[in-house]
């Protein structure tokens, strides 16, 4: 038997219509659609969702931990991006 | 009685034989699948037992049926209580097996016994996916490597002789046809044909020729390997009698 380790997958699972996928895990799958299989054996058998996306972990592009102060760090003293300097109005609803 | 008592037959011997690879697969993701169709066909045997006991009327549980009768009395299919061998040979039974149960079940669900076609609606989506699952390993297996190759058509050819006696009619089967409109086994035979020649080609398997046929597990005669499954299956509830957890 091959000691060849299967490639890992990114699981992402969509638990009701109308939201959007969430991260769940991953799996290890001998190909794309194994993955698949992998993935609703591993992370729906209770009912958790309606849809699944399984992605090759090798092929995420992720941003770079050392690069965490260059990437987000600039946003952090800018209160103005957030919409938080509107006055409401009175009897406005569902905003 | 004895049609549906055995139906819950095939699913539970099928159940135990891949309850006995649980711990024993190379891959976590591959275990798991298998532990959840092990429950599949389990939970499909409680349904099909229960009211088989109901049916008979004489106060017999599904435990009961499962670990009280003897071993003639179960009247499974030869294929289903076939060991599990290597995964190609275990990967093949599920197919021949899946591929005729997807279709039974499919007939059941619009015959007129309607508790019975409410338990195949049920089993019918457990056994669509499974067949998915091993159908898509099979593929793998015949049209991945040379020894792959070889071995899922060893195993093929090793198993084809018990897949003749699924669609020999007896007495059950055909009051099933007859008084409840239930499947006509010479329909699901085409339709099987077909299906498990669409899967072998996309495999890139050969289909074994037409040779002698085994038959006798809906008799209750039964392949030398029964027995032990049967006594490993019943030994707890036979030893302590009325145990619970």
């Amino acid at each position: 038997m091959s000691e060849q380790v299967w490639p890992l997958y990114e699981v992402f699972i969509r638990s009701r219509g109308g939201l959007s996928h969430r991260h769940a895990g991953s799996v290890h799958a001998a190909d794309d659609q194994m993955a698949l299989d992998h993935a609703r054996d591993t992370y729906t058998r209770r009912s958790e969702g309606v849809s699944l996306w399984v992605v090759r972990s090798d092929t995420i592009v992720a941003s770079d931990p050392a690069e965490t102060a260059a990437f987000f760090e600039p946003a952090e003293d800018k209160i103005y991006r957030h919409p938080t300097f509107y006055e409401i109005p009175d009897g406005v609803e569902n905003l | 009685m004895a049609y549906v008592l055995r139906l819950g037959d095939n699913a539970l011997i099928l159940g135990q034989r891949m309850i006995e690879l649980v711990a024993a697969y190379p891959e976590l993701e591959e275990e798991l699948a298998n532990a959840n169709f092990a429950l599949d066909y389990i939970g499909q045997a409680r349904m099909l037992y229960t009211y088989a006991g109901e049916l008979e009327g004489k106060g017999r549980s599904e435990d009961d049926m499962a670990y009280l009768r003897p071993e003639h009395e179960f009247k499974n299919l030869l294929l289903v209580e076939q060991p599990n061998g290597h995964f190609g040979d275990s990967c093949v039974r599920q197919v021949l097996f899946d591929t005729f149960y997807l279709r039974l079940l499919g007939a059941l669900t619009g015959c007129s016994e309607q508790r019975l076609a409410e338990i195949a609606a049920r089993a019918e989506k457990e056994v669509r996916y499974h067949l998915r699952h091993s159908a898509q390993w099979l593929i793998r297996l015949g049209d991945g490597t040379e020894e792959s190759h070889d071995k899922a058509q060893q195993s093929l050819n090793d198993l084809w002789r018990y897949t003749g006696e699924m669609f020999v009619a007896d007495k059950l089967d055909e009051a099933m046809m007859k008084e409840f409109d239930g499947p006509d086994l010479d329909t699901i035979a085409t339709q099987w044909q077909k299906d498990v020649a669409d899967i072998a080609e996309e495999a890139t398997l050969a289909l074994p020729d037409e040779q002698v046929m085994a038959s006798g597990g809906k008799q209750g005669v039964h392949t030398e390997h029964f027995g032990y499954l049967v006594a490993e299956m019943q030994n707890l509830p036979r030893t302590y009698p009325g145990a619970t957890w």
